[in-house]
């Protein structure tokens, strides 16, 4: 069992400590059981299990640091980790961007561990498999689909005293449906702390009616489209924006933070006022850890207010240079929604496309956040509040920048990997060229 | 190191890039890199427990892999040292056919106890999913080999190499940069050295030793006045070759348009980061391209991405049948295509070659993860396409009883399954330089080494950038462009390509990260061609305000 309760994880790492010779000295452990099962052309194709456990230690004399890390945590073992990590730390140059370890910090407790999820069973996956494969078979479609399911734990504690503890359960689900007549394709994510609140059922039946709803689709010019972006379509462009709010990259005139002649956009609005993005590891929906690698507390924190860039990521050191407090980068985020559904939107569109999925994300020019990539899994016409018929996947180059400046009306919230994120309907949203995938 | 350092140090080069954080193994000393493993001997006698205990228990295959996966990683910036890492991962991985249907298990417990446990949950995972299986495993036949081994042909072993050596080489580049107009540089160093050990109830008992490097930098200019910031990324391929590869000589240099050095077995990293500090900044005034259809130039750092994109990955079988449905997607090139006989996968000059031995690749190796021996052939034959990539669970499924030989897995630790072989543009056979490329274009761009790539799950529409593009008018080169990226559909980018130099400019692009599967795996693959032109494709302008 690689599951350590807080009492046994301190004790193992105290032990691990008071080997320790160095000027400073900090103990990570953690440990997972994770299980799988994949499933394509309406059968099982491999499932496994897998059990880690690990411990590292980083010595620092002076500037030099060094880690080991090892998977066994027996007395001798724990004595040659530290052994090593001290040998590599005095092999090791100066880092002149070392910090010295954290003094003991107060922390939220945890919400991210479930009981029921860490007590699924290999017959619950194949049952997974099993929602998703009867019902694509008997309408003629072809499922290919993956279940993960893990629980874990790590802990932190340094030679300053601070210690940390952290457990977490998470189980994902996706699945592609294809017609098999190869013209219509749908796909549906979930993830969730607690498996109790996953239906493979339910979720297995929205990627069905996509296949079934997309197929023969109608080529149409690309061009700029009011869009309604379901979140699992807009997640991967919000996280790309989220992951550049970093105040280094910024400072040094490198991002889309950077502004003309020097200094960053914070305290500037960015995107439209009614947006509102946070992250709050203490969120019921999307829980993280209370605290990050380096010891710091997570709190709830604000990036973007009425549209206003309110905070940027700054590590440690950076906060040093810049005499400023240490801002934590989030581990998620979420992103403030309103109270139309997915149909109440579709209602309010005259003419628009429902784009189910964005997929082969990747960034075209830093400089402005241009990403491309394609629809995928279900894209439909939408004219006079109904869906119309299934359109022609389609590449998009635009900037999440861009998209939340062309924002007309926000929708309910979704968890989709972690996040929070509303439905969107978005104007001008730029579609390049069209695709002939399915 | 944490892995959202990696996720970004590992991102500065990136080709086709996925996180090998499950790679990283432990921590260890450079020293301990040193220490020669396991005696074959006992492998020999581990890997027979497996066999053993497999087929006592109804398997009637199976196979045993003891890895021993060492990495060596270098990161710089400036004139700092950010990180110098040193990781060892050893274990067993077990994978067997019981009642017909897969079952794999793994342990870092390589003991007879340990070996014996893993191979009893592989069976009992293989019986279990039997009961949902719907078509047996059939496997194509494959010769027993019996003791023999193979090596990567290296000259110098990386992990004898000073690690001061290797800092001293970064910083050196880092400098070089910053001298010649650079304001931040970001440099790495990647070595890998995979000890594997396979055996099968085939009778089959294969030691191999793999080395793999790359060397690699983001060389960025800014300009602070107008808010712009521009990069260049390095020449360098990664490659299945020692640490003779930073030797830098002159004879395996090239001379390219637009001041470009390039090169193939040996790489200058100082001096090609003197050029990307000049290239950074020039690209800072660049005039930003009108969009239209252009004839292309595409140098091989830069068409081996493409290649990977458009026709690596559609051509992997499992796509093709859906087993990746869910992840990367299908296929295009579906069976009915290929068995057509005439498809005109590309124009007749389109020669497209499927790669497991080419010395100095990434993806060389003696034999595969199945133990099946290496070999070339052909995918794509004067524009026709003729065959895909495949191993002995999937051959018979295209009437072939002979696997590829492309199964990998990333560790001992996940299972095997098919991955892509180096594939590789044949040279021109008329002697054809890269001026003759451009000498005779109206309209075009030289377009050089890796930008930013994307392709639809079925791999008909793509979008790639580079890291250099020149503007071609009336035959010459008359100065550097911006904002540009191609969309093209792949069999009308391959129909239109139109002339290909011959084998003097022939060089490797590699993606040393590539990603596909479900828990996901990484792999290495490299990609060869020569300078390449293909006429009359749609270029946009990417440039946008924010």
């Amino acid at each position: 069992m690689a599951i350590y309760t807080k009492e046994e994880a301190k004790q193992i790492m105290e032990k691990a400590l008071s080997f320790s010779t160095a000027d400073a000295c900090v103990i990570n452990i953690s440990g997972s059981e994770s299980g799988n099962i994949r499933y394509a052309r309406n059968t099982v194709s491999t499932s496994g299990h897998r059990s880690n456990q690990t411990l590292s230690v980083q010595s620092s004399f002076g500037k030099k640091s060094g880690t080991a890390t090892i998977d066994e945590f027996d007395d001798e073992s724990l004595k040659k980790v530290v052994r090593r990590a001290e040998e590599l730390a005095k092999l090791s140059p100066e880092n002149p961007e070392f910090m010295a370890p954290l003094a003991p910090q107060k922390y939220d407790e945890y919400l991210t561990f479930k009981e029921t999820t860490a007590n699924i069973t290999p017959e619950y996956r194949a049952g997974v498999a099993s929602s998703s494969i009867e019902p694509a078979a008997a309408k003629d479609i072809t499922a290919a689909g993956f279940f993960n399911d893990s629980s874990g734990f790590s802990a932190l504690l340094n030679s300053k005293g601070l210690f940390a503890y952290n457990k977490s359960t998470n189980a994902s689900f996706t699945v592609t449906m294809r017609s098999n007549d190869g013209t219509g394709s749908g796909w549906v994510t979930r993830d969730f702390n607690d498996v109790n609140k996953f239906d493979a059922s339910e979720a297995s039946k929205v990627a069905i009616d996509k296949a079934t709803m997309s197929r023969e689709a109608k080529a149409i010019e690309p061009g700029k489209y009011t869009v309604i972006l379901e979140p699992a379509a807009s997640v991967g462009l919000l996280g790309n924006m989220a992951s550049a709010f970093n105040a280094r990259t910024a400072d040094e005139g490198r991002s889309f933070m950077s502004k003309e002649g020097g200094g960053t956009k914070l305290g500037e609005r960015i995107v439209d006022e009614r947006v509102n993005i946070w992250s709050d590891p203490l969120h019921p929906e999307v829980p993280t850890s209370t605290w990050n690698s380096a010891g710091q507390p997570l709190k709830k924190t604000t990036w973007l207010e009425n549209g206003i860039v309110k905070n940027l990521a700054y590590s440690r050191y950076w906060a040093k240079e810049k005499g400023v407090d240490p801002v934590p980068s989030p581990r998620g985020f979420i992103m403030q929604g309103g109270d139309a559904s997915l149909e109440d939107l579709i209602k309010g569109t005259k003419k628009g496309i429902l784009v189910t999925r964005l997929w082969y994300i990747r960034n075209v020019d830093p400089q402005t956040l241009l990403y491309t990539g394609l629809t995928r899994d279900g894209t439909f016409y939408i004219e006079n509040g109904k869906i119309k018929y299934p359109v022609k996947n389609f590449r998009f180059n635009e900037s999440p920048v861009i998209m939340l400046n062309n924002l007309e009306k926000l929708g309910k919230q979704v968890r989709i990997n972690g996040n929070l994120i509303p439905y969107m309907k978005i104007r001008d949203f730029t579609f390049t060229s069209l695709s002939d995938a399915v | 190191m944490k892995r959202r350092d990696f996720v970004k140090y590992a991102g500065l080069g990136s080709g086709v890039l996925m996180v090998p954080s499950l790679l990283m193994g432990n921590d260890i000393s450079a020293e301990a890199l040193l220490n020669p493993g396991m005696d074959i001997a006992i492998k020999k006698k581990l890997a027979d427990v497996a066999l053993n205990t497999a087929k006592t228990l109804g398997a009637s295959y199976a196979d045993a892999r003891i890895g021993r996966y060492l990495n060596q990683y270098v990161f710089t910036r400036e004139d700092k040292v950010q990180n110098v890492v040193n990781t060892e991962s050893f274990g067993i991985g077990i994978r067997v056919v019981a009642n017909g249907t897969w079952g794999f298990a793994s342990t870092n417990n390589v003991s007879d106890a340990g070996i014996k446990k893993a191979t009893e949950q592989a069976v009992a995972i293989a019986k279990a999913n039997s009961k949902i299986q719907k078509v047996p495993v059939k496997l194509a036949p494959v010769q027993s080999y019996g003791e023999v081994s193979w090596k990567t042909p290296i000259q110098k072993d990386f992990k004898k190499v000073p690690i001061s050596e290797k800092v001293d080489l970064l910083l050196s580049a880092n400098a070089a940069a910053l001298k010649n107009g650079a304001d931040f540089v970001n440099s790495g160093l990647f070595m890998v050295n995979e000890q594997k050990y396979f055996a099968s109830t085939e009778g089959s008992y294969i030691d191999q030793d793999v080395h793999r490097i790359w060397p690699t930098f983001t060389v960025t200019a800014i300009d602070r006045e107008n808010n712009k910031f521009k990069s260049r990324q390095a020449m360098s391929a990664p490659m299945g070759m020692g640490y003779e590869y930073m030797d830098g000589l002159d004879s395996e240099k090239l001379e390219g348009p637009a001041g470009f050095k390039l090169y193939r077995g040996s790489y200058d990293m100082v001096e090609d980061a003197t050029v990307a500090a000049k290239q950074a900044k020039e690209r800072l005034t660049a005039k930003s391209v009108e969009a239209g259809k252009y004839d292309l130039v595409l140098e091989p750092n830069h068409l081996g991405l493409t290649i990977h994109e458009s026709v690596g990955h559609p051509l992997e079988l499992d796509r093709v049948l859906g087993y990746e449905a869910n992840y990367a997607g299908t296929s295009f090139a579906t069976l009915d295509k290929w068995k057509m006989k005439n498809f005109k996968y590309g124009s007749d000059i389109v020669n497209l070659i499927a790669d497991k031995t080419q010395i100095g690749s990434l993806g060389a190796v003696g034999y595969d993860d199945e133990g099946v021996k290496t070999k070339q052939w052909d995918l794509v034959r004067k524009g026709i396409l003729t065959n895909y990539q495949a191993i002995r669970d999937q051959v018979h499924m295209i009437g072939q009883n002979e696997s590829h030989g492309c199964c990998y897995s990333q560790s001992w630790n996940d299972v095997q399954f098919q991955r892509m072989p180096n594939v590789s543009l044949e040279a021109g056979t008329e002697k054809y330089s890269v001026s003759d490329m451009i000498k005779d274009v109206e309209k075009g761009i030289y377009i050089a080494g890796r930008g930013s790539y994307s392709i639809d799950q079925q791999r008909y529409n793509f979008q790639f950038g580079g890291t250099a593009f020149y503007e071609i008018k009336n035959g010459a080169i008359v100065g550097m462009l911006d904002d540009v990226a191609y969309q093209s559909n792949t069999q009308e980018f391959w129909n239109s390509c139109a002339k290909i130099c011959d084998k003097s400019d022939y060089r490797m692009f590699g993606s040393f990260f590539d990603g596909k599967g479900q828990p996901p795996q990484i792999s290495a693959v490299s990609h060869g061609s020569s300078t390449t032109r293909f006429n009359n494709v749609n270029v946009i302008n990417t440039g946008r305000t924010i």
